[in-house]
């Protein structure tokens, strides 16, 4: 008896962002060729001008909503998605587009914008999930490649991704590495912050910066403690929660407690 | 469907909604009455970002980590054109080593973007292939080199900056952390193994039928003060003998917002278009090339001067030879830089820095206080620098090959704005074709 194969159709779509979570993938040079032979990649504009109709076994989302047509858009994506996931802090958090979302964004219009009137935008970033439901949420600023190709792996193989919520403290023990908070007094946002890239701040001996968002039970409040001891301002504080998660609500919160600018 | 009343004026409108290929979103209308382009745009609707109106109120240290995010594909060209502005803001040049080890992390950013485009986004055009993955089911061996080559850029970005998208280890004054020489010996291997693909790959590029346009550009480069291929910091020259320091760089060239797109559009203040990128360091800086990238050039079929934007995957790869070639040879010369930054200290100042990436010369500005709060931010990539050359290319194209089908044009079209590899991402801080014939 034959069948033909039909290959589960992949589709990777932009919002607001900068292209560099959907580059990881173009970045999987070793692997590019392979998962092209499992999926066929249905719709890819970065890299493709061949469009294939949906409906999508698995769509990856990258960034977030900040306009009226993409809050359209997003859900006519959901509709042909049978599954969806988001992929880096944009399309998770908000990304630091959402930094708007502390501030006038008629101010930002007319600092970039000689005139306004010809930029439509909403006065918020928003995360996908605040639009429509998400099936699961890939963390940093940028996506981890790896991580990214067990997730389209996951999806394709119709079980939960291998990827753990803990902290990039964690990563740090495991890679070895001497504390750089407490050994040498360098704020970090390691016990706070989502791991999945291997610690890599630290072990170029700074302190991470929170790029792949809180972890699933972070305590920045505690955390702070521990940065003003090390001499963090408020202004600091505001401004280490305030980068790429911004609008995740842990780093948000705390941010909040540490402005007084309102 | 419209019937036309006679022949000399047939309307069309030719337009891609969301052009593919390039780095963010943008989509072309062209509008054709008879034998009569009337109108050409590139429409950018990449949402904007805003960069400049975040960093208001930020450190001066926060600079790399921000502005990389403005592009995946090209953040070290930020990370550099960010930390040259602080530095000059703070009084302070960065040389030696650090400088050296900047030059050859850029080069990392050079031979991964120049492959991806080269390989992956132009040449499928070129060979007519709707995708790289299309077009690995005939060519299999050229998209494998393609990502060969793309890997090796990949890996001098993490050796140097921790992972290549967004890397994390340059900041202003240099770096947190310089690597040893035993780290970048792995290196050296396979940039040598790319390095001969590319010679092979040119060779390619050069039997390759290049649509005909020839236009006489304005080129606008960096000439590098120690006499090499412009990349990390330079003088900013141009073909009609411009030669200014970053700092001047407001004096003579202006952004204009027009409503189709959410990209300003750079022109000189005293005149039109101009084009950035590859071909115009090519004929700015040709005198500058080693002579392995000028001979691979001269035998693809290349003079000293390129004036047809299809060229351009030609001269890609010759600079991605040369940059290859370049970062064999910073490494062979690396001295580990101790420290791997140098301090700085705020003051009140404004410092400005370019640097080219890998689509041509991207430009800061910033306004700093004695806390070392940013108090003003200014940001000119190098896509919307290039908008206004784009539009008239295509009006040129268009103008001069009516007789093509809409679809033929359509691809065509689009392959002539891909010559620029735009990045629309970094443009709204920044692209659309629609081409309309009535």
């Amino acid at each position: 008896m034959t069948e033909v194969a039909v290959k589960p159709k992949l589709a990777v779509w932009k919002f607001s962002s900068c292209d560099g979570c959907q580059l990881s993938l173009l970045s999987c040079e070793d692997e590019l060729l392979d998962l092209v032979g499992q999926v066929e990649i249905s719709y890819f504009l970065e890299a493709s001008r061949a469009e294939v109709e949906g409906p999508y076994d698995l769509s990856l989302v990258e960034g977030s909503i900040t306009t009226e047509q993409d809050a359209e858009r997003i859900h006519r994506v959901r509709r042909v998605s049978r599954r969806l996931v988001t992929i880096g802090a944009c399309a998770t958090s908000g990304g630091i587009q959402a930094l708007r979302n502390f501030a006038d964004v008629e101010d930002f219009v007319a600092a970039v914008y000689p005139s306004p009137e010809y930029v439509s935008t909403l006065e918020h970033s928003t995360p996908i999930s605040a639009h429509v439901p998400v099936d699961f949420e890939l963390r940093g600023c940028p996506v981890n490649k790896y991580q990214l190709l067990e997730v389209v792996r996951a999806a394709l193989g119709d079980r939960s991704p291998p990827i753990p919520a803990s902290s990039v403290c964690q990563e740090c023990k495991l890679r070895g590495n001497v504390c750089v908070l407490v050994a040498h007094g360098t704020p970090c946002l390691g016990p706070v912050t989502h791991a999945g890239c291997g610690a890599l701040c630290p072990s170029f001996n700074r302190g991470c910066y929170g790029c792949y968002g809180p972890m699933e039970s972070p305590n920045a409040r505690s955390l702070s403690t521990w940065l003003q001891k090390v001499g963090m301002d408020d202004v600091d504080l505001v401004r280490v929660y305030r980068t790429f998660n911004a609008a995740a609500p842990a780093f948000q919160r705390e941010s909040e407690r540490h402005d007084h600018s309102a | 469907m419209t019937i036309p009343l006679e022949p000399q004026a047939r309307s069309r409108r030719i337009s891609t909604a969301a052009l593919a290929r390039v780095e963010g979103e943008g989509a072309m209308n062209v509008r054709i009455r008879g034998s009569e382009v009337l109108e050409v745009q590139l429409r950018i609707y990449e949402p904007p970002r805003f960069f400049e109106g975040f960093l208001k109120g930020r450190s001066y240290t926060e600079v790399p980590d921000i502005t990389a995010r403005i592009c995946g594909i090209c953040p070290v060209a930020y990370q550099t054109s960010g930390s040259l502005a602080i530095e000059q803001a703070c009084g302070i040049t960065v040389d030696g080593p650090i400088r050296e080890l900047r030059r050859l992390l850029y080069c990392g950013e050079w031979i991964e973007s120049h492959a991806l485009h080269l390989y992956l986004l132009h040449a499928p055009d070129f060979l007519g292939y709707e995708s790289a993955i299309h077009m690995a089911a005939d060519h299999p061996a050229l998209v494998e080199r393609g990502l060969a080559t793309r890997k090796i850029g990949n890996q001098l970005l993490i050796t140097l900056g921790g992972r290549a998208e967004h890397p994390i280890n340059p900041r202003t004054g240099g770096f947190y952390r310089a690597p040893s020489r035993e780290e970048l010996q792995p290196l050296v291997e396979p940039l040598q193994r790319a390095l001969e693909d590319t010679l092979d790959t040119i060779a390619l590029t050069g039997t390759l039928t290049m649509p005909e346009l020839e236009r006489d550009y304005e080129f606008v480069a960096l000439m590098d003060d120690d006499g090499r291929y412009p990349i990390d910091r330079g003088r900013i020259i141009s073909s009609s003998g411009l030669d200014i320091p970053p700092e001047d760089f407001e004096e003579h060239f202006v952004e204009e917002h027009v409503a189709h797109s959410n990209a300003l559009h750079s022109r000189l203040r005293d005149g039109g278009s101009y084009m950035v990128g590859p071909l115009a360091r090519y004929s700015l800086a040709f005198d500058t090339l080693s002579p392995m990238a000028q001979e691979a050039a001269g035998n693809a079929g290349l003079g000293p001067t390129c004036n047809n934007p299809f060229q351009s995957i030609i001269v890609r790869g010759v600079e991605l030879a040369y940059a290859l070639e370049e970062a064999l040879r910073l490494i062979d010369a690396y001295e580990q830089p101790d420290p791997p930054a140098i301090a700085l200290e705020p003051r009140d100042g404004v410092g400005s820095g370019v640097s080219e990436a890998p689509r041509g010369i991207l430009w800061h500005q910033y306004k700093i206080d004695a806390s070392g709060t940013i108090r003003n931010a200014r940001i000119v990539p190098p896509t919307s620098q290039n908008q206004r050359a784009i539009e008239e290319d295509l009006y040129s194209f268009v103008s001069e090959h009516l007789d093509l089908s809409d679809d033929d044009l359509q691809w065509q079209c689009e392959q002539a704005i891909r010559n620029y590899d735009p990045c629309i991402s970094c443009a709204t801080h920044f692209l659309k074709l629609h081409v309309e014939r009535t």
